[in-house]
């Protein structure tokens, strides 16, 4: 058989690796300095790029889809070409995916740092980034099965499956979850409103750890850990049932991410059983990868790849046993909305995602600079550095967390709540300081692999086109015993995109269309109406400084929830929340019951400086809301787009909508003028013009916070179940 | 696009459990029914591509 010729192109993967790098370096700083803001608030400047609730998103985005979507790419591009025996499909499609990739990330930070954001977690970005992201996959995907199409190696092993399943996936989920109304050009309302987008954003939200955080490192995990240890996988068998059992299931587990929540109990018991049943292949890959080290532990003891892998590995079997853990409903009660999910996600992120690209970086410099890493000592001074910076974060982060819902389900002996909120908060701000040193020490390791890489770079030769040799595929391919329909799978690869998809939208569908099509016992509540002009705005600047991420608006239905926060939440309250903002997190208050708690004063020295209200709050100043004007003239284009929503605004209501709005901003401001408290603020603050306030962003905001839970709170209550 | 109305319960909802778990059940069973039969030089080839390039 003819053997023929051909290069590998090393320049993209080396693109993306630095692009991984230097992204990395950015996403942890940004984490770092939220880190630090959650105890010391004042280190958001009082500037509103700075803010924690614009800082996180960047901070989430840029290590997800930034460095590890680099990181993704890197290895996709470097394996998928040596296990089809064939240069990538394109270098031109190769370029342009790299280079959109990169401007996405660029305007990803900088859309984020201004406030546009669609308010859902890890789909923050507004839609004209989300078409380009759109476009950029599908050229991610017609370079990836145009190589799959041209190789010369027969089989497709599974490191490649798990590609497909990525590729397949992360289209569908992005596609789905961004569906939303534009009312301005870089502004839009979620096509989805309450339940069905809380559904819809979990079912995105949870997938995209599995599709984008998973599945594509796993298949790097199959290609890279025989490579650096030099040997096959433990069991191609258990490979291939980890890899339909994975993609099958985790498709179904977005709900657990919901528990105790207005979303129908249906929907929470599937997510739970899916969940628990993940614990199955989530072992077997991690099982097969370390057992693919048996007899070979003695070079992990030498080489700092391997010491970076086994971690890794290891990680991923920590955080995929505890996932299913967190999906109990009982333990799920004490763990969401605390710290325990921040420590959960970051042996996720610091030692599954992190370590991995680590160890792929030092494995793939060097290749492809055809010189030996600068310095092994150095590599494993990383090792330990990350090691410790890991556990330093994260076992103050599980022991803030339990803390945390131990002190706010206590009740004294009288039945009444034994702390306040903000107790339950200060309680643990050594926690949080310890898990910044954690995250600042994890950076340095990351600094210092960055030394060593960089001094293996200037030591090496760069090999661009690496030369290689296989024969062509040959048109009849010899089959072994009775496989011939996995070989007619093999042989067409887009087939096996579609029965990927069809796989994984089975699931999809049978979770979220119930909540779409069935009509009957819609728990409507007759008392919920539409936003008012001023309140929409409020809610709009709600979600563009990120409140959701310290707030959520979720009232779940225990004892101590209800005593603290008022009234459990309903679905039926949720009908015009476009997008739903129930957050996921709690370092401040549920605010579900927010209206008419606190008197507008309250709200406006609060949120001027919260320690005026509020000593020892480590919430941020919002200085920038007192002197920023409300911007009306984008209030008839909301009102349009709520309509087309469905919002039963009546028709031609966005011409009336800013006179009504005036009228409401003018009550409020009239009331505030009256308060002596904010009266003596303005005589001594020279950026305070009370004579103005009517036209600034704080009273909408004001307007929406005392709007926020009191549709149903005239209604009369049915009595609130006792709850576990 | 009037997405707005929303449910507590369905009715007849077992059937979207139990199709569903039907379907995954049946084809992961098919999987590993056929990852265990096949055919061990195929498998010892197709893992060690990793090795060979």
């Amino acid at each position: 058989m003819q053997v023929e010729k051909f290069y590998y192109d090393n320049k993209i993967v080396k693109m993306f690796a630095y692009a991984s790098v230097l992204w990395g370096v950015v996403g942890m700083l940004a984490g770092l300095l939220i880190a630090v803001q959650i105890y010391l608030p004042g280190a958001n400047f009082n500037l509103p790029y700075t803010t924690f609730g614009r800082v996180r998103p960047i901070h989430t985005n840029a290590v997800i889809f930034a460095f590890v979507g680099n990181g993704i790419f890197m290895g996709v591009y470097y394996s998928l070409q040596r296990l089809c025996k064939a240069r990538m499909f394109s270098d031109a499609l190769g370029k342009i995916h790299f280079w959109v990739w990169q401007l996405i990330i660029v305007a990803a930070a900088i859309t984020l740092c201004l406030g546009y954001t669609s308010g859902k977690e890890y789909a923050e970005l507004e839609w004209p980034i989300d078409i380009a992201i759109t476009l950029v996959w599908v050229v991610f995907g017609i370079n990836m099965f145009g190589t799959l199409i041209k190789r010369r190696e027969s089989h497709i092993y599974v490191a490649i499956w798990f590609y497909i399943a990525t590729w397949v996936t992360v289209a569908m989920l992005h596609i789905v979850n961004s569906f939303e109304i534009p009312f301005s050009f870089m502004k839009s309302y979620s096509f989805y409103a309450g339940v069905q987008d809380a559904l819809i954003q979990w079912w995105y939200g949870h997938n995209a750890v599995a599709f984008f955080l998973t599945t594509p490192y796993l298949g790097m995990m199959y290609y890279f850990l025989p490579k650096a240890a030099n040997r096959p996988v433990y069991s191609y068998r258990l490979s291939i049932v980890h890899f339909w059992a994975l993609i099958f299931i985790y498709i179904w587990a977005g709900p657990h991410h919901l528990l105790y929540t207005a979303l129908p109990d249906w929907a929470q018991s599937l997510g739970t059983v899916f969940s628990i049943m993940l614990i199955a292949p989530s072992w077997g890959g991690m099982l097969n990868g370390l057992f693919t080290l048996r007899g070979a532990w003695d070079k992990v003891r030498e080489d700092p790849v391997l010491k970076f892998m086994v971690v890794a590995v290891t990680c991923y079997g920590m955080a995929t046993f505890e996932g299913p853990m967190l999906s109990i409903k009982s333990v799920n009660a004490i763990t969401h909305f605390t710290d325990w999910t921040i420590a959960h996600v970051h042996v996720g992120a610091l030692g599954w995602n992190g370590f991995l690209t680590f160890s792929v970086l030092y494995y793939l410099i060097p290749k492809m600079f055809n010189t030996p890493l600068y310095s092994k000592k150095l590599a494993t001074n990383h090792f330990w550095i990350g090691t410790i910076g890991i556990v330093l974060y994260v076992i103050p982060m599980y022991w803030a967390g339990f803390t945390q819902a131990e002190m706010w389900k206590q009740f004294t002996e009288e039945g009444t709540l034994k702390y306040q909120f903000l107790e339950t908060v200060t309680h643990i701000i050594p926690m949080y300081i310890t898990r910044s040193l954690g995250g600042a020490l994890y950076i340095s390791g990351v600094l210092i692999m960055v030394y060593n890489l960089f001094k293996t770079v200037k030591a090496g030769n760069f090999v661009a086109d690496e030369a290689a040799e296989a024969p062509a595929l040959p048109k009849v391919v010899e089959t072994h015993g009775k496989q011939y329909w996995h070989r007619w799978i093999e042989a067409r690869p887009i087939q096996m995109l579609i029965f990927s998809l069809v796989a994984v939208a089975i699931g999809g569908i049978l979770e979220i269309v119930p909540t779409f099509l069935i009509k009957e016992n819609i728990p409507t509540i007759a008392s919920v109406k539409p936003y008012t002009p001023l309140e929409l705005q409020g809610r709009d600047i709600y979600i563009r400084e990120g409140c959701y991420l310290c707030h959520s608006q979720m009232i779940r239905p225990f004892r101590d929830e209800v005593v603290r926060y008022g009234e459990y939440s309903k679905a039926g309250e949720f009908v015009y929340d476009h997008p739903f903002q129930w957050g996921s997190k709690r370092t401040g208050p549920d605010l579900a019951r927010e209206g008419g708690k606190n008197p507008d004063s309250w709200h406006f020295m609060h949120m001027m400086n919260p320690r005026n209200t509020s000593d020892k709050s480590i919430m941020p100043n919002y200085p920038w809301l007192y002197t920023n004007d409300l911007d009306t003239a984008i209030t008839p284009a909301k009102i349009r787009a709520m309509q087309t929503l469905g919002v039963p605004y009546p028709k031609g209501y966005d011409q009336q909508a800013n006179t009504d709005l005036q009228a409401q901003a003018k009550k409020i401001a009239d009331g505030l003028k009256g308060d002596d408290q904010i009266k003596k603020l303005a005589a001594v603050s020279e950026d305070l013009d009370l004579n103005n306030i009517q036209k600034k962003e704080i009273i909408a905001l004001i307007s929406y916070l005392q709007r926020i839970g009191t549709d149903i709170k005239g209604e009369k209550k049915p009595a609130t179940a006792s709850l576990p | 696009m009037k997405f707005i109305n929303y449910l507590e319960k369905i009715s007849g909802v077992d059937i979207y459990a139990l199709s569903s778990f039907s379907i995954f059940f049946v084809f992961f069973i098919l999987m590993t029914i056929w990852a265990l039969k096949a055919d061990k030089n195929m498998i010892n080839e197709i893992n060690n591509l990793p090795l060979n390039n």
